[in-house]
């Protein structure tokens, strides 16, 4: 009757019990509140939104841990918050707060620009982002326990999110239907595990759950995303950019639960007031591209 | 054959499916209240119960279910289904579909740090049960009418009273059916006498 913690099971179910659901930015107790009583899954606890990371330049850090503790005490619901790309110590600090998931994040600026964390040694579960199989599978590799695809935070532009879903999923489809003799050559090309692909191959699916991030402005964009296969969304500043963030946060939740039901979607589509502003991403410089940081 | 529903507003949904399917019954995935006509059982699943109640509000789904379970009908909750069946929610003036006597505390085995697994013994069932605890409500009292089928660490985790079936823990992140084959045979009771 040994009780074991941190086991993939526990880790990776974890996620699999947010699946359906929304995970939502927020930066202080009364925002959380909000996206508790819409029906969020779980809530992202950040000092800023992405929006606002890019509109502030500079170095984006690990959120001030009274934030992140404000947050905790204000929801029952689970609380994440995001770590810097490699930075060993960030985790570790949320770690021993008691977060419930970290997302190794590039939103925040990387800590590291070679090495991400080594997840497995960790006992709170990761979430990470990753533009296509090969990312996906060197994360899991290092012991990620959910993905989020990559959109471009922070731009309420879907563009991103949709590219990087669609590659994902068409990579994982061709995987299924290769030989086993040509897998090995699929490692060294996507630069990936072998073992994880093999294991994807296998189970024709990620071993893990999929979650679309980046760019969700609109009820409509969440429900996109799960068409195209995504588990759930993550909403980062669509939300408390918009005019009126608590009808909008119920309004994404429900999209993404009934995301085959156009008449509703259309529905609470209606008098939602403005979205956020969005931003064309072939406008923004490369160095503004938060997508582009991961190895 | 019968036709198991699966709560399908938020949570390990696909998980429930593909253990049905293994049984031989058929899975259905609920997400409108009129499809509950169709079923000989539901399962409401693991999630986020205060997610699940939202939506169960907004779509009118509280009712229709407690008169399913009228009917006589079975329902089995794992975690969050656990939190929305129970009488008492401790800590919190609003409990959800009362529909077992058990007094249960959201995430009383701590944060998600602190979930496990372990390998428990459940009533009924000769080999233990590998049991997976996810930020996991526990019972803390039952009711005389409700049959304790295991705790862990002293706290009610498995229980069943009359066509409810309740686990703190995930059956579904298993490939151990034991547990749903349990609920099944309540299922198919309950089609053999007619209710």
């Amino acid at each position: 009757m040994e009780k074991l913690i941190a086991t993939d099971a526990v880790k990776r179910g974890m996620a699999q019990m947010q699946k359906g659901g929304v995970i939502m930015d927020v930066v202080n107790a009364e925002q959380a509140r909000i996206a508790e009583a819409s029906g969020a899954v779980a809530v992202m606890a950040l000092e800023r939104v992405p929006s606002d990371i890019r509109a502030a330049g500079g170095v984006a850090r690990m959120a001030d841990p009274r934030i992140v503790e404000e947050v905790m005490n204000a929801v029952t619901i689970p609380v994440m918050a995001k770590a810097r790309i490699g930075h060993i110590v960030e985790a570790r600090v949320l770690e021993a707060m008691g977060v419930d998931y970290i997302d190794e994040s590039e939103v925040l600026t990387p800590a590291d620009e070679e090495f991400h964390l080594l997840k497995s040694s960790f006992t709170v579960p990761f979430v990470c982002g990753c533009r296509d199989l090969g990312e996906a599978a060197r994360r899991i590799g290092e012991g990620a326990s959910m993905l989020r695809t990559k959109g471009e935070p922070g731009t309420g532009n879907i563009v991103e999110a949709v590219r990087h879903m669609r590659k994902v999923q068409a990579q994982v489809r061709k995987l299924t239907l290769m030989n086993d003799d040509e897998i090995m050559t699929e490692a060294k090309i996507l630069g990936a595990p072998y073992e994880i692909l093999k294991q994807i191959k296998e189970a024709g699916k990620l071993p893990v759950v999929n979650f679309a991030a980046g760019g969700v402005a609109t009820p409509a964009d969440a429900a996109l995303m799960m068409e195209l296969g995504a588990d759930g969304v993550f909403v980062g500043s669509g939300i408390f950019k918009s005019e009126d963030p608590e009808r909008f946060a119920n309004a994404i939740v429900q999209a993404t639960t009934y995301f085959t039901d156009y008449d509703l979607i259309g529905k609470l589509s209606k008098e939602l007031g403005t979205a956020m502003k969005g931003i064309d991403i072939s406008r923004l410089p490369q160095a503004e591209r938060m997508q582009e940081r991961g190895w | 054959m019968a036709t198991i529903g699966i709560l399908g507003l938020q949570g390990a949904i696909s998980e429930h499916v593909k253990q049905i399917e293994a049984t031989g019954q058929k899975a259905v995935i609920v997400k409108q209240v009129d499809q509950l006509a169709e079923l000989d059982g539901l399962i409401l699943p693991g999630g986020e119960s205060t997610t699940m109640r939202k939506l169960m509000d907004r779509y009118g789904f509280i009712e229709p279910i407690l008169q399913f379970a009228k009917q006589g009908k079975p329902i089995f909750g794992t975690c969050a289904g656990m939190v929305l069946l129970a009488k008492k929610v401790i800590g919190s003036d609003t409990a959800h579909l009362k529909l077992i006597d058990i007094e249960v505390e959201r995430n009383a085995f701590g944060r998600q740090r602190e979930s496990f697994e372990v390998n428990i013994d459940i009533k009924n069932l000769e080999q233990p049960f590998k049991a997976i605890f996810i930020r996991a409500p526990n019972g803390e009292r039952a009711g005389k009418d409700v049959e304790v089928l295991a705790d862990f660490e002293g706290k009610i985790v498995c229980a069943r009273q009359k066509n409810i079936l309740v686990s703190a823990f995930h059956p579904e992140l298993t490939n151990d059916i034991r547990i749903l084959e349990q609920f099944i045979d309540m299922v198919e009771e309950s089609l053999k006498t007619g209710v």
